[in-house]
């Protein structure tokens, strides 16, 4: 229960992280701390103390309740490439607005109204 | 019937262009002009078939069956949507050719839409929750890079908190399917209604509404969670405004509302409050806040909010007449602010400004682009024989049938308000003195020829209106989400329940 209380901890860090901080890429980096800490938390259902890996083997008869579940530990993996390319694209997007305005921090950059 | 064409004709197209099409700028469009035109047609069929299926086609992605694979279904509901976000991507696409001359890089451009409309037919498509996450992260990538096109600074400045926005829901959406997957052990939509429903209702499932309200409530643009709708939706090239206006935010917002709301969560009525409230406040304040907007694209951002908010009400009475409302304004939404970003999309082309202040008299030199921004204005101010009219008489019917006055109200008060703020845009663009802006380029065939299409459609989708036609094609719509169990019990004959193979 700890870890789960921790890792909920970790995804409100993200939270905290992107709403107010002012510069570009540490807005970047909170995401990712969201990011790792929901893709802790499927890590941590799939878990299970003891078990072995899930694959089915001829003279290898591990019952299903001492595997650890393989379908979180599938969602995360495409969920990482998913956020690698979130972060990829916001860091060339924050690449090309320092070209523009030649600043990180949010509050000088202000064209658009509202 | 093979449904997964929805997903790989866009998703090639995409690859072939990029591979085979980056020197050769025509046949880019091309591809993507053909792949549009095959998946529109397909959509139709499947459309026009789906009664003789029983009104539910079901294809596993793999040998496996549900819900130990991903499966696409295509029911009412979603054949409906098809037809709409595909017509919509055809006229958008067909638009581009000649538009997006001004910019650079034509390839990309039509590579990231094939992306976008892949991710939206997606979207509409799985019955699997991760999968729509999925497929919604493809269509938000594509729709960030492309708000970002032009590569200005307000537009990379709009992409940036579009992203940062989306990131955060997106992130939100992820974690409410952890913890589903954790009550439920199934990712399977279908699966998951039904064991919740057999399992009562746990405390948790409050924390889920909450993540997805957000989630996709930002993808709608509901008030609390719209700042970004007009700062992306006017930077991005006209065409993509149209698509994201017109098409982007209904499917991911409001039909995986209504998908998860209505067929998975069977309508709680807590959400349904919480729906209505967030929607009337999109009607007003959106409403309000374009009136004082000089930015053409920027007015018919917080137009579309306002509008958004209808189709949102319509839904979250959960009526039949409501439910009716909402599905004909998505329909009509989707056709006449595709019309109205196109138009805005050609004063800019020929005048080189949206500004209305420095615009004025263009009805003359700009008369087709006059006369179908007229059609879209009397559209979307409900102006009888267009279309706007009957879907919302039929939502403030039925918020004053279900018994919410004030709703019905408000809902009528701000029609009186559209019109305002749409005859503004007819006074200093297209009518009144001459602005400071002259007419630098004529406005090309094939952007003409979107425009007159859609402001035919206009006119000819109020046909479905007719009796015959509504009892044949919009109740079976209706149904599918005012049943609220339909869905799943259609689903589960094809679960396997047999134990782990």
């Amino acid at each position: 229960m700890i870890l789960y209380i921790m890792c909920f901890f970790l995804f409100l860090v993200g939270v905290y992280g992107a709403i107010t901080k002012r510069d570009l890429i540490k807005i970047i980096l909170a995401i990712g701390i969201m990011g790792y800490s929901v893709n802790l938390f499927l890590v941590l259902l799939a878990y299970r103390t003891g078990a072995l890996v899930p694959i089915l083997k001829k003279g290898l008869n591990i019952p299903a309740s001492m595997m650890v579940d393989p379908i979180p530990q599938a969602l995360v993996l495409t969920s990482i490439v998913i956020e690698l390319g979130i972060t990829a694209l916001m860091a060339a997007l924050a690449i090309r607005i320092y070209q523009k305005y030649g600043t990180f921090d949010i509050t000088k950059i202000r064209r658009l109204q509202g | 019937m093979i449904l997964s064409q929805f997903i790989f004709v866009p998703l090639l197209a995409a690859f072939l262009i990029v591979l085979f099409a980056r020197k050769k700028e025509n046949f880019a469009a091309a591809i993507a002009l053909a792949a549009c035109a095959w998946i529109l047609i397909v959509s139709f069929i499947a459309f026009f078939k789906l009664s003789s299926h029983g009104g539910m086609i079901l294809n596993n992605t793999s040998g496996w069956e549900i819900p130990y694979t991903i499966c696409l279904i295509l029911d009412n509901l979603s054949s409906f949507m098809l037809i709409v976000v595909n017509l919509v991507a055809f006229l958008s696409a067909f638009y581009a050719i000649q538009y997006i001359n001004h910019f650079t890089g034509k390839w990309n451009f039509f590579a990231l839409f094939m992306l976008m409309l892949t991710g939206m037919n997606g979207v509409i498509l799985t019955g699997d929750f991760f999968n729509l996450y999925v497929f919604m992260e493809i269509a938000l990538f594509s729709a960030y890079a492309l708000v970002a096109f032009g590569t200005e600074s307000e537009e990379l400045e709009a992409a940036f908190k579009y992203a940062t926005m989306g990131a955060i829901t997106s992130t939100m959406i992820l974690f409410g399917i952890g913890i589903l997957y954790s009550y439920t052990s199934t990712l399977t939509m279908a699966d998951v209604g039904l064991q919740l429903r057999s399992g009562g209702t746990p405390k948790m499932i409050f924390l889920v509404y909450g993540l997805f309200i957000a989630g996709f409530g930002l993808k709608t643009a509901l008030v609390p969670f719209h700042a970004w709708l007009p700062d992306a939706h006017p930077s991005a090239p006209a065409p993509i405004s149209a698509m994201l206006s017109g098409v982007l935010i209904k499917t991911l917002g409001v039909y995986a509302l209504v998908r998860i709301f209505f067929n998975v969560f069977g309508a709680p009525t807590v959400v349904l409050q919480i729906l209505m409230l967030l929607g009337t406040l999109s009607i007003i304040i959106g409403g309000f806040l374009s009136i004082v907007q000089w930015d053409f694209k920027r007015l018919l951002g917080f137009s579309s909010v306002s509008q958004i908010g209808y189709v949102v009400i319509g839904f979250a009475l959960g009526t039949t007449l409501g439910i009716l409302g909402g599905i004909l304004h998505l329909f009509y939404h989707a056709i006449f602010k595709s019309l109205l970003f196109l138009d805005s999309g050609a004063v800019e082309y020929s005048t080189d400004t949206r500004d209305l202040r420095q615009l004025g008299g263009l009805s003359k030199e700009l008369k087709v682009t006059s006369a179908t921004n007229m059609v879209g204005t009397l559209s979307i101010s409900g102006i009888p024989p267009f279309n706007g009219f009957f879907s919302k008489l039929i939502i403030i019917i039925a918020c004053i049938s279900a018994g919410q006055i004030v709703v019905g109200i408000v809902a009528a008060l701000v029609s009186i308000v559209t019109l305002a703020y749409f005859l503004k845009v007819q006074k200093h663009a297209f009518y009144g003195k001459k602005g400071s802006a002259k007419v630098l380029e004529k406005v090309p065939f094939a952007m003409k020829t979107a425009m007159i299409i859609l402001a035919a459609l206009c006119l000819l989708s109020s046909v479905i209106m007719i009796p015959s036609i509504r009892k044949n094609y919009l109740n079976p719509i209706v149904d599918t989400v005012m049943g609220r169990t339909s869905y799943i019990d259609k689903v589960e004959p094809y679960l396997d329940k047999g134990s782990v193979k």
